[in-house]
């Protein structure tokens, strides 16, 4: 090896234990008794009491009114995460069918409605929206939570993108096989876009998970926390309640709101990237 | 548009209209409410409200909370741009020279994306905690007095150091993947023309990259503005003294703390066209990389 070779191997190991020395001492200091933590600090290798720590989040509620289990916050996060991906490519993905495959007179003006939405983030609205759904009683809903943030812009210029970029003979072959625009967009678009719509659940699932301020407002039910917002109250619980500090389960409730969009995002990898280049651009 | 496309029907119409009707009830309405509301004031009680034009803007967005916001937005956005942007292209360019480990150096830069910015900040904020933080005893080991529940400069360090950890992972992916597109030929012609690895990069492969770079820095502006608020609402809260409170961060509070509807509402609508700006640059540079 050369020195610059040496060098290029060193920049990156550096940056590898940049990114993920944090959550490994995170994943350490979770198994570890609370009192050790305290008297030590932060550890770097495993102690001996991940399955006390892990049981008890996981099972035993927690939380102000403790009425939450880490359990019950994992199933609400996966109802988000999922609920979110798929509501939101198939209303992308029907919306973008409309406005590549039909001439009609509204197309141009609903197009910049649809475009008009990235100029409109959760954060320059916040206290109307969270009228809106208080009004229409969706507050502490499954409803209320997904439905509000799956009709952004964004899926339906990917799908948009591609469907262009489907060939036209397709469609007339199809019609000359005396096809409807339903059986079209069923037995030949939607076949057609599998990898992209992979690409867009796995990215739409991360995003969907990793929700804070939406579920934040409109979630005032502890049962209903999702675990990104639930480990922040919990924390506070962990760490200001008069006895020993639980840093422990503050760390594994860390450790349990990463695991499962790391791991969609670690065995799904190259549709990851896939997804996530293309749907930006 | 197809060229071929079907004809005149009720069709479109309905599959549109999910999206559509989504988009009237959760974004429009909702944003005019706010610009609505940035024009009213409303009594203490909220019994009543009038209209007051500009009085909202004028009061909030001159008062020196406000202001020191938008300094603190403005320094925050810059320093967490430049450092992750810079820090993801060192990578990226290391990571697509190496031909050992290539796939296990990526899979450990980029998996940090999946981090939601709030669990970061939690991170970040035990590393920190002043009873079990190392990090926290490191920093006041090597000298520095550091106590970042009342120093500004420290908590301003804390909520940076957090922002661009969940930053670089996402600019890693987009300059990797537009390094790998720049064709062989290309780096081989360079490579026989100029000696100097160094300046081989300055001045073809960083040109080249030009796009993906300004992509990526609007990209950054917009995340550093909006995507930061889990960190912070997880870290400093704005504290000590309202030294790390970000424009949104400031909309919030000020609007579900304070119950300041007006002013809230005011801020909001700065916001919105701080997004309009943004968006017209970006896609006005969409626009030229066409002819490109």
């Amino acid at each position: 090896m050369t020195g610059s070779k040496i060098i290029t191997h060193l920049i990156l190991i550096c940056g590898a234990i940049f990114m993920t020395l944090p959550v490994w001492v995170a994943f350490a200091s979770s198994t570890h008794a609370p009192e050790t933590l305290l008297r030590e600090g932060l550890q770097i290798w495993p102690g001996g009491h991940f399955l006390e720590t892990y049981n008890e989040v996981l099972f035993v509620e927690g939380g102000v009114m403790k009425k939450v289990t880490a359990m019950q916050m994992l199933g609400n996060s996966m109802i988000l995460g999922v609920g979110f991906a798929v509501g939101k490519v198939v209303i992308s993905m029907l919306a973008a069918y409309a406005i590549v495959y039909f001439r009609f007179r509204l197309a141009v003006p609903l197009f910049w409605v649809i475009f008009l939405t990235l100029l409109l983030p959760l954060e320059v609205r916040i206290i109307p929206s969270y009228k809106v759904v208080a009004d229409l009683g969706l507050l502490d809903t499954r409803a209320g939570l997904i439905v509000p943030l799956i009709a952004s812009a964004t899926g339906t210029f990917f799908f948009r993108q591609f469907f262009r970029s489907v060939p036209d003979e397709l469609l007339e072959a199809a019609r000359l096989d005396g096809a409807t625009a339903w059986g079209f967009f069923k037995d030949i678009l939607v076949p057609l876009s599998k990898t992209m719509i992979a690409a867009i659940l796995i990215i739409m699932f991360v995003v969907g998970w990793n929700q804070y301020l939406w579920p934040l407002i409109m979630t005032t039910k502890e049962e209903n926390y999702t675990l990104v917002i639930g480990i922040k109250q919990i924390y506070q619980v962990l760490s200001e309640g008069g006895e020993l500090p639980q840093f422990q389960k503050a760390f594994a409730l860390t450790i349990l709101a990463t695991l499962p969009p790391v791991m969609v995002v670690l065995i799904f990898q190259n549709w990851f990237v896939k997804g996530l280049v293309e749907s930006e651009k | 548009m197809k060229r071929v496309q079907f004809e005149h029907s009720p069709l479109p119409y309905l599959f549109i209209a999910p999206q559509i009707i989504i988009i009237v009830i959760f974004f429009l309405w909702p944003a005019g409410q706010a610009i609505y509301q940035s024009f009213l004031l409303e009594d203490a009680f909220g019994l009543s409200s009038k209209f007051v034009w500009f009085r909202n803007y004028k009061d909030t967005i001159f008062s020196d909370a406000w202001l020191q916001a938008a300094g603190f937005t403005i320094v925050f956005s810059t320093i967490v741009t430049v450092l992750s942007l810079g820090l993801a292209l060192l990578l990226a360019v290391k990571a697509n020279e190496v031909l050992q480990g290539a796939r296990t150096y990526k899979t450990l830069l980029m998996w940090a994306y999946a981090i939601a910015p709030p669990v970061a900040g939690l991170m970040g904020n035990l590393m920190f905690n002043p009873l079990v933080g190392d990090m926290y005893k490191f920093m006041n080991a090597i000298g520095f007095d550091f106590d970042h529940k009342l120093d500004p400069w420290d908590a301003s360090f804390v909520v940076i150091l957090i922002s661009v950890w969940k930053q670089v992972s996402v600019n890693f992916i987009f300059f990797l993947s537009g390094l790998q597109g720049i064709p062989n030929s290309v780096i081989e012609a360079a490579t026989m023309d100029c000696k100097s690895s160094f300046r081989r990069f300055w001045t073809i492969t960083f040109p080249l990259l030009a796009p993906t770079t300004f992509f990526l820095m609007v990209i950054n502006i917009t995340y550093a503005f909006f995507d930061t608020f889990g960190i912070i609402d997880t870290t400093t809260q704005g504290a000590p003294g309202g030294a790390t409170n970000t424009l949104v961060f400031k909309v919030y509070q000020d609007g579900f703390r304070g119950a300041d509807i007006g002013g809230s509402s005011a801020q909001s609508v700065v916001l919105m066209l701080m997004v309009l700006a943004l968006t017209v640059i970006q896609f006005r540079f969409i626009e030229k990389k066409v002819h490109y």
